[in-house]
């Protein structure tokens, strides 16, 4: 495993490993920033961007409120249509589903197309223990299999590779040369697959969104892949988060709107399948059994948690991730989860109950909200993620120091005239470390910070120690307030009050 | 009409010229602002870091100092935005509650005061240097200052504005992110400053003392003669109000 990847040690130390590695670095900042500007156009183009994003948003909002309602309609409805439903509330019975699938059907090999859930399971490396082949047919996905790796991405998977190294991996599998050339490696790896798919006994998938209405499920791709895991294995395995039901098809038409423009700014994507039970007699195609997987794993943990609740909205489109400035510069694999970015900070520690182990990806976050403004379905990650942290507090996990500083930082705040004090004294102690209004030690709390900087010191009076003569310099000196500024202001005053807002001094 | 300033600890102890600009600034526009002196800190970095406990009480010490103002204006779009979260801290409390909702409604950012209380958008500035916009995120992105600095910059007389590449990225400083998370914090610093260099500006100029702090910092760090200001300090030298 990736030493980049691995879930050990703490995030800090992680992100240290990817911030020393350029070719990475570089990788991301390429992909990520293409993302963007693309997903930027695509909304600016679309012309209502904010009205079918809040749109949207009702739709996740209404539906993950009404769960367990759309969930039985979609079951039913699958069911009729011949397909075989199972509920997996954790991991290991996901898994024990899987394999009891396989093993009834002799499997020999499955063929996968892309799916997040199933890398949250782990389900390649319960196959392949079994003795199955497991081959990925994503080209993002093959890449990273071949490399030992998790998806660093949730929609790139191999983001964090350029071209040369992806070129390396795959001659190695070629057992030749390969160029450095996009349209080659994908050609070498299409033909690889071609065999793989004709001789695949089971087909596994993920799903983007499933339709309560008809009992379908829909797949949004653009290598073409998952229509031919879905069509040539005479058994189709469906692996679905609980959360990915929307009520109907009308609603997909929001969904296929925001979700391709937001990940990588397609108008559409390239191949939409919807699904709708396995293959009837006049079909051409299609495998003769279906199964969907409906898995739990920590999600139903997040219904009725007025801070969480929200999470389970997310359509997967990696926007956030795109826009994250940290994301950027320390790649997937720090985030130490299936799942990476501002997402998958929140979304690990939730799944996960909040353990503690998980609680100190939140704070690689400056809060920026760049998550938020991105995320088509405006789930205020930047929030959670200050909720995360206060939970680990209340619940007596916060770091020693850290607490001490706040009581600290809370005594002083509750009095100027203590605050004053500190800063008088903060004044004089700083005295034989400032060198031109400035500081340079790296010691103590400034050791990160003047590594990259050289921190300001202390005015040589702080405002509020100015304040008396600067008041009466301007008394006497400024002019009157005009009728016109004034009038404008008491109408603000009037406005407010009239919308119940009472208080300050101008009753 | 009692309007105060809400200075912040950044400005209060490190950079108290941009206090002093604002103040001499409005004073120019007949606004003698009001300066209570109980004020303390919003509570910014123990609400992020999760010690909602410690933040009350700060947040008590604010809710205090401004209850009989009529608008509160301070320099800083990110400690303007902390107000917003007051009344969550005290959904419980009636009391305080209400204090915040009013507090919420009264706090303007300093840009935020000027165009929209005030109406002003040219305080017939003269600043011929070429000069750089870094939009601070709370401020921008949380609080929705956007139009109002472009605004003010585009009336001020020999000013060449030119934009920053990728301007709306965070400048990595995140409060106690910072110290935390040092070496991403640092990657983030440097990357705003690549781009500040590409502009080949004079001047920095930002609404938000913490980020330009940081920038500054970095600025300092690497030996670059860009010069940082609040818009505050910029409009005020440019009108050469003494
Ligand atoms: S949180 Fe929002 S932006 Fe991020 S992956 Fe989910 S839907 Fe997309």
């Amino acid at each position: 495993m990736n030493p980049a990847q691995s879930t050990q040690g703490t995030v800090k130390e992680r992100a240290d490993v990817a911030l020393n590695n350029d070719f990475l670095r570089n990788a991301v900042k390429f992909t990520t920033e293409r993302l963007r500007s693309g997903k930027q156009a695509a909304a600016t183009e679309h012309g209502n961007w904010e009205e079918w994003r809040e749109r949207g948003r009702q739709i996740r909002l209404h539906t993950i409120a009404h769960l367990d309602y759309y969930l039985n309609t979609f079951v039913e409805n699958a069911r009729k249509n011949g397909v075989h439903v199972h509920f997996a509330p954790d991991t290991a019975a996901a898994t024990d589903i899987v394999m009891t699938i396989a093993r009834h059907k002799q499997a020999e090999s499955v063929v996968k197309s892309k799916s997040m859930v199933s890398e949250e399971l782990h389900i390649n490396r319960a196959l392949e223990l079994a003795g199955i082949e497991t081959i990925e047919s994503d080209l993002g996905e093959y890449i990273i299999q071949l490399a030992g790796e998790g998806p660093s991405h949730i929609v790139i998977p191999a983001i964090h590779k350029n071209r040369y190294q992806i070129a390396e991996l795959l001659s190695e599998d070629a057992g030749e040369e390969l160029p450095p050339d996009t349209t080659i490696l994908a050609g070498y790896v299409r033909r690889k697959l071609r065999e793989k798919f004709l001789g695949a006994d089971i087909g596994m998938t993920g799903c983007n969104f499933a339709i309560a209405e008809t009992g379908s499920m829909v797949l949004f791709e653009n290598e073409g892949n998952a229509r031919m895991v879905t069509t040539l294995p005479k058994t189709q395995i469906t692996l679905m988060g609980m959360e990915r039901i929307i009520p109907s098809w009308e609603d997909l038409e929001v969904m296929a709107t925001l979700l391709p423009r937001s990940a990588t700014g397609q108008r559409l994507t390239m191949y939409m399948s919807g699904i709708t039970g396995p293959k009837r007699t006049a079909d051409g195609d299609g495998p003769e059994e279906m199964h969907i997987i409906i898995v739990d794993n920590g999600r139903s943990e997040q219904l009725g948690d007025p801070e969480f609740q929200e999470l389970l909205n997310c359509i997967r489109c990696g926007a956030c991730l795109n826009v994250c400035p940290v994301y950027r510069h320390i790649g997937g694999h720090s985030y130490g989860g299936t799942y990476s970015g501002p997402i998958g900070a929140v979304l690990t520690p939730a799944l996960n109950r909040n353990v503690a182990e998980w609680d100190d990806i939140a704070n690689a976050s400056s809060l920026c909200g760049a998550c938020y403004e991105a995320c088509p379905v405006k789930i205020p990650l930047h929030d959670m993620l200050v909720y995360l942290r206060r939970r680990k507090v209340e619940r007596g996990h916060g770091n020693r120091w850290e607490s001490l500083g706040m009581k600290g930082f809370a005594v002083l705040m509750a009095n100027s005239k203590r605050l004053a004090l500190a800063l008088k004294m903060g004044r004089i102690a700083q005295k034989p470390v400032v060198h031109d209004k400035g500081i340079t030690i790296k010691m103590g709390p400034l050791k990160g910070w003047n590594t990259y900087r050289v921190a300001p010191s202390m005015a040589d009076h702080s405002f509020r120690e100015h304040w008396q003569e600067l008041s009466e310099e301007t008394r006497r000196t400024a002019p009157p307030m005009d009728a016109q500024t004034r009038d404008r202001m008491e109408q603000i005053l009037r406005q407010r009050r009239a919308s119940g807002i009472t208080g300050g001094q101008h009753e | 009409m009692k309007v105060s300033l809400f200075i912040t600890c950044l400005s209060d102890a490190i950079y108290p010229r941009v206090g002093e600009a604002m103040v001499r600034l409005l004073a120019a526009h007949g606004v003698q602002l009001d300066f209570p002196p109980v004020q303390t800190c919003c509570g910014q970095p123990s609400y992020n870091s999760g010690y909602w406990e410690e933040t009350r009480t700060a947040a008590k010490t604010i809710l205090k100092a401004f209850e009989s103002s009529d608008f509160v204006v301070s320099p800083s779009g990110s400690c303007t935005y902390m107000v917003h979260h007051y009344p969550e801290l005290f959904k419980d409390d009636p009391h305080w509650l209400q204090l915040a909702h009013e507090l919420e409604a009264k706090t303007y950012e300093f840009t935020q005061f000027l165009v929209q209380v005030l109406g002003i958008t040219d305080v017939g500035a003269h600043f011929p240097y070429k000069v750089t916009y870094h939009p601070s995120c709370h401020g921008s992105r949380l609080l929705g200052v956007r139009e109002e600095p472009m605004t003010l910059l585009s009336q001020v007389r020999g000013l060449e504005l030119v934009p920053l590449p990728f301007a709306e990225d965070c400048c990595g400083f995140g409060g106690t992110f910072a110290v935390k998370m040092s070496d991403i914090s640092g990657a983030m610093v440097s990357e705003k400053v690549d781009h500040i260099k590409e502009t080949e500006a004079q001047v920095l100029v930002g609404l938000d003392m913490a980020c330009l702090m940081n920038i500054a910092g970095n600025l300092r760090h690497r030996g670059e003669q860009v010069r940082v200001m609040h818009l505050a300090e910029l409009l005020y030298e440019g009108v050469g109000v003494t």
